[in-house]
């Protein structure tokens, strides 16, 4: 078939006209993957026993808000990433934003603390575990994120498995926090963070082979 | 260049809205640009200019709907287009045999190359691959021009089952270009 043929081929028949984008997709994956995450953590972890008492104290409501806005920032990277030369630059800020804000909150912390307990607010007592776990509840909405992309034309797919590792993170970290007793902020801007980058890292380890078309 | 875009834009915005006579204005004078941009970058390749050029025009019907038709043509079309030329070098695997450097100018639509070289690849063939509910579709709807209802009369298929097959059939069909290699 020569080229003339194949774009006598490809504008001929009815479908010329449709151009409708699956952006329902994204919508779903989020479901899904947030879904997911909830049940792997109520099967692993379970809810934290004081969650009742927790909503009343604002910092419960930073975390979240610190965690969703990460998700949104990384979601918003990939629906920009998931468009062949779209720009991006302006999800930087985004994702920058929260981290050097709960930062700026954890220098006020930490300089206000007593000596003896900075490493509490630094480590806590789940350190250790904290970003594996993340990780591991944000498998499911990495999943069906990466099906929603391919839905898409991604050209650039290590930036692209980048912004899916840290929206999937992000969501996974929200539901996280459900679980999490940890409530100092010099604790959610590191080990947060870190939980959001295995699965940044894992994005773009992976992008290149996942995200293909 | 800037008027290359505005032509290829109104063909494209057209032909989305439906008229198809715009859209295969707008896949002809794309096929021109495709094949110019890809012969400069595949300078020890010329070979596969052609190739590229269909698997890229395949790529950009299968993906149009990623196109935001408040945007710009150009940058949509040249990161299309630097995707497939990027793959194939990686299936390729020569990167060195390329003497042009892949730069990042926009200038996907500054020369066009109506002169078509023999494609190596044939479409056709690898359409005969597929299964039945995707083929039959395609070539009723697609090669003969025949309407939705009369080819699901034809085949016994239904309307939709039709429209999916030419659908999921052109993006197997796209599939299959890549594991060609």
């Amino acid at each position: 078939m020569n080229t003339d043929d194949l774009v006598t081929m490809l504008a001929t028949g009815p479908a010329a006209g449709i151009a409708n984008a699956p952006k329902y997709r994204f919508v779903a994956a989020i479901g899904w993957g947030a879904l997911g995450a909830t049940l792997l953590m109520a099967i692993l972890l379970g809810v934290r026993h004081d969650l009742a008492d927790a909503v009343s104290r604002p910092m419960f409501w930073v975390k979240l808000g610190y965690v969703v806005s990460l998700a949104a920032a990384g979601l918003f990277a990939l629906s920009r990433l998931a468009r062949p030369g779209a720009r991006v630059a302006g999800a930087a800020f985004g994702l920058a934003a929260p981290v050097l804000l709960m930062w700026l909150i954890a220098a006020i912390e930490l300089t206000a603390a007593d000596p003896a307990k900075l490493s509490d607010l630094v480590f806590g007592r789940t350190w250790a575990s904290c970003p594996l776990l993340i990780a591991t509840l944000s498998v499911p909405t990495f999943a069906a994120m990466a099906w929603a992309t391919k839905g898409f034309a991604p050209t650039r797919l290590r930036l692209a498995g980048a912004a899916l590792g840290l929206a999937s993170g992000g969501i996974a970290a929200a539901v996280y926090s459900l679980h999490c007793p940890e409530m100092a902020a010099p604790f959610l801007g590191l080990w947060y963070l870190a939980g959001l980058l295995i699965p940044a890292a894992l994005g773009v380890l992976s992008g290149p082979l996942l995200l293909r078309w | 260049m800037r008027a290359n875009e505005d032509r290829l834009r109104g063909f494209l915005l057209l032909g989305l809205s439906g008229d198809a006579r715009a859209y295969r204005d707008f896949l002809e004078a794309l096929s021109a640009h495709l094949r110019a941009f890809f012969r400069r970058r595949l300078a020890h390749l010329p070979d596969e200019v052609e190739d590229l050029v269909q698997e890229c025009l395949l790529a950009i019907h299968n993906q149009r709907h990623t196109y935001e038709t408040d945007q710009p043509l150009t940058p949509w079309v040249h990161a299309i287009a630097k995707y497939k030329l990027i793959d194939l070098i990686r299936r390729r695997a020569s990167v060195d045999r390329l003497t042009e450097p892949l730069d990042d100018e926009h200038d996907v639509f500054s020369s066009a190359d109506a002169e078509a070289s023999e494609a190596r690849r044939d479409i056709a063939k690898l359409l005969d691959q597929l299964p039945d509910r995707q083929r039959l579709p395609i070539v009723c709807v697609k090669l003969r021009g025949l309407s939705v209802v009369e080819t699901a009369r034809m085949t016994g298929m239904s309307a939709s089952a039709v429209k999916v097959g030419v659908h999921r059939g052109l993006k197997a069909l796209a599939a299959k270009i890549r594991k060609d290699e």
